[in-house]
């Protein structure tokens, strides 16, 4: 024991690393159904439990419970699997597209999938979504075709990035989908600031931003809320724990010592924490904070609570910082799986049709595949001519970038 | 003696400083449990605890902002930004305060921090996983710049710069942690096996901040460079039969400027090379520098080859990287005249 006076600095880390046996039983998670639904216009002061709460539907039998249950028909939920089956198969493909040298790097969603699928349809397709490189399912459940997505990971004559972004980094404007950047939440205020000039011209359209449990730390995210605060910015401010940030926990961001959707109660916005792999739940807290956004009672933050079970990249090996199995043993399942479950209850799906379903979408991604490859791929285009890259730093071009792109069409073979 | 990679020496150079200096601690994204992401502080918590290098939260400005405080306190703090792409949410901590705060306290504070950071292309990162920031820092006045080509060098110049009791900023270029890069990517990656700058003393030895390095003798002409594009001045400058000198600048501020007057005094010719953007880059200093001092003694202007004036796209990635062909071009050109 140190003495009175002497003081201590707390480290934080991870709970289960490498052999270590991960027990989740310290989680204490509400029962699916317990918590309450506030009016979409309840003050923010008389939503705060949710903050610390869980907002779950499905109970453990798949059956879904309580005031949040959306009450989604079948067709809806089926959709909903199914994207959420595709975007697992594209990820798949993509990330042995990596290993095979076709793109240089590749990042998955693997088990947080229902997270981006629910919020996209529980908004309106024209909602403009400020993502980050974990919510490739708002474009898959926009209907981006996915030789396009691939295209841009290939680098080929499909990408809308010409050639210059980091694979994953889309930009899909037409699908409300904003170019994304490899600046860790520096698009979280951007989404706010799109939702204010929104309300600026009356429109009708909302704002969704999104950042993770790590980047949160960053003071874009405190911005984000003090100017969604102060304006009353008709945005869905996401905030996706997956528990990990590379190899540190949400700990080191400061999960520890109260929840993330905790900190929107002291800027007087409403925190709902909702269980991130219960497509239900997701889609109902979304429509919650979306109906409250366009009827001007202002911004939400939601913490969607879920595992990243895919490594952080293909550039990450987690083996080396966590332990092997923690997927695994994560308590809140896995949102496809858990989504299955609740439809084959309500006896509108069953095992036969799921086999189908996921012949289906990997026949979808491999024949998107075959298209995309066609067009070229990292390393061996056809790509966007290399002096496309002097394009676009400006709308017109100046001197010294004419000189420039002059220069290394003179070089032989464009070898510098 | 032993036989390092620059991950290995930056390794040896913070386990040094850990060992030897318990007011030093070295934080950042993933330094701790996990070694970093390019493996420069591994096993360094495991060795000197979790109190002295740790894991901080994803917030540049806030581990800069720390670092200073810390430095107020009368510790030395190492912060590793994950790319040095990533430091601009902490440039005002840098620029407006470390950068001054000596000077603002008339002496009374001072910020004896080292700022870690992978930098520079060749691992197809795109635009936000390449970049050359130096000469946003080099612009401003307080701050020292530190940019190692090899092994050897990187170990020494870290040691000083935790030594130092101004705020460092220490650049990593990341294309040569595993070995000299000189920019023929098509051929096999080279390691740091068999360099002679692969071989680092395992124990303490500083190179002080400010004294250029000569990489290659040459009485030709001068070409100043430092980091990876001191690997592709000596490639350049075997491939044209020129014979050049190769200055390894190894740190831009303070910058060894009598290493650069003998040498253009000498040789008469002067080219500048930095991977990079062209305007406004330290290059541009460079050349107004010896245009200053050594203009009577020029028989050819002097050129800069560098980065072109655009992010760094990802696919074109060696249509950008300033390599050999494009240093070969240059050198003849400053021979022709
Ligand atoms: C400003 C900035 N700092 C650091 C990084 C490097 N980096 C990329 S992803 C990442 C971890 C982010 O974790 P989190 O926000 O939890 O998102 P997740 O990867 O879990 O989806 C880090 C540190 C970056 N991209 N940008
Ligand atoms: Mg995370």
């Amino acid at each position: 024991m140190d003495g009175e006076g002497t003081l201590r600095l707390h480290i934080p880390g991870a709970r289960f690393r490498p052999g270590d046996r991960p027990d989740f039983s310290y989680l204490r998670l509400p029962p699916a159904g317990a918590a309450p639904r506030p009016p979409v216009d309840a003050p923010a002061i008389a939503t705060r439990d949710l903050a610390f709460g869980l907002v779950r539907t499905l109970d453990d039998d798949g059956v879904a419970v309580g005031e949040w249950n959306p009450g989604l028909g079948a067709d809806e939920l089926v959709r909903g699997l199914r994207t959420m089956a595709l975007v697992r198969a594209f990820d798949e493909r993509m990330f042995r597209a990596q290993r095979q040298g076709k793109t240089p790097f590749y990042m998955k969603c693997t088990g947080e999938e229902a997270v981006a699928t629910a919020q996209t349809y529980a908004l309106r397709p024209d909602d403009m979504c400020f993502a980050t490189y974990r919510q490739q399912a708002i474009l898959v459940a926009r209907g981006t075709p996915l030789d396009e997505m691939m295209g841009q990971i290939y680098a080929n004559a499909l990408d809308p990035t010409k050639g210059r972004q980091l694979p994953v980094m889309y930009t899909a404007k037409s699908r409300g989908y904003f170019s994304q950047s490899g600046n860790l939440a520096t698009q979280f205020p951007q989404a706010v600031g799109w939702a204010m000039a929104s309300a600026y011209r009356r429109d009708t359209r909302i704002a969704s931003g999104w950042i993770g449990d790590g980047a949160s730390a960053e003071g874009d995210f405190h911005q984000a809320l003090v100017f969604a605060s102060v304006h009353r910015a008709p945005v869905v401010l996401n905030l996706v724990n997956n528990q990990w940030a590379i190899s540190s926990a949400q700990s080191v961001a400061g999960g520890e010592e109260s929840t993330f959707a905790s900190r929107a109660i002291g800027y007087g916005i409403p925190g709902v924490r909702v269980d991130g792999n219960d497509y239900l739940a997701v889609f109902a807290a979304s429509r919650w904070a979306a109906e409250r956004a366009r009827s001007n009672h202002g911004p939400t933050l939601i913490e969607h609570f879920t595992y990243r079970a895919a490594p952080h990249s293909t550039s990450d090996d987690p083996a080396r910082y966590r332990a092997g199995d923690e997927w695994e043993r994560w308590p809140l399942g896995d949102p496809i799986a858990r989504l299955k479950l609740h439809l084959v209850r309500a006896g509108a799906w069953d095992d036969g049709r799921h086999s189908a379903m996921l012949r289906a979408v990997e026949a979808d991604v491999a024949e998107a595949d075959a298209r995309a490859q066609a067009l070229g791929v990292h390393g061996d285009g056809p790509h966007h001519d290399p002096l496309t890259m002097f394009d676009d730093v400006y709308k017109d071009m100046p001197w010294n970038l004419r000189e420039q792109r002059d220069e290394l069409a003179a070089l032989p073979g464009r070898a510098t | 003696m032993s036989r390092m990679n620059m991950v290995q020496a930056l390794n040896s150079a913070l386990d040094v400083k850990l060992a030897g200096d318990p007011d030093v601690l070295v934080f950042g994204e993933d330094v701790g449990f996990f070694g970093g992401v390019f493996r420069v502080t591994e096993g360094l918590q495991q060795r000197h605890g979790e109190g002295r290098v740790f894991d901080a939260p994803i917030a540049e400005a806030g581990q800069v902002a720390v670092a200073i405080g810390m430095g107020a306190y009368g510790l030395r703090p190492v912060v590793e930004c994950q790319f040095a792409d990533y430091i601009y949410p902490a440039f005002d901590q840098i620029v407006s305060e470390a950068a001054r705060l000596r000077y603002r306290s008339g002496g009374e504070f001072n910020a004896p921090i080292t700022i870690r950071a992978p930098y520079g292309g060749g691992i197809f990162g795109g635009q936000t996983h390449s970049q050359s920031p130096e000469g946003l820092f080099s612009h401003v006045c307080g701050l020292k710049t530190v940019i190692p080509s090899n092994p050897y060098d990187a170990k020494g110049l870290l040691i000083s710069a935790i030594e130092d009791d101004d705020p460092v900023l220490f650049f990593e270029p990341k294309r040569l942690y595993a070995g000299p890069f000189d920019g023929h990517h098509e051929r096999p990656a080279v390691s740091w096996d068999g360099h002679s700058k692969g071989d680092v003393p395992t124990g303490r030895y500083a190179i002080p901040l400010g004294e250029a390095a000569i990489a290659r003798e040459g009485g030709d002409l001068t070409i100043l460079a430092y980091g990876t594009m001191v690997h592709v001045a000596l490639a350049a400058a075997e491939e044209t039969g020129i014979d050049a000198e190769v200055i390894d600048l190894r740190t831009i501020v303070p910058l060894d400027i009598a290493a650069i007057e003998a040498s253009v005094r000498k040789t008469g010719r002067c080219l500048v090379v930095h991977e990079a953007t062209r305007t406004g880059g330290f290059g541009a200093e460079l050349s107004a520098l010896v245009q200053e001092r050594c203009f009577h003694w020029l028989e050819a202007p002097i050129l800069r080859v560098t980065g072109w004036d655009t992010p760094y796209p990802r696919e074109f990635e060696w249509e950008y990287f300033p390599g050999p062909q494009r240093v070969g071009a240059a050198i003849r050109r400053v021979m022709a005249e």
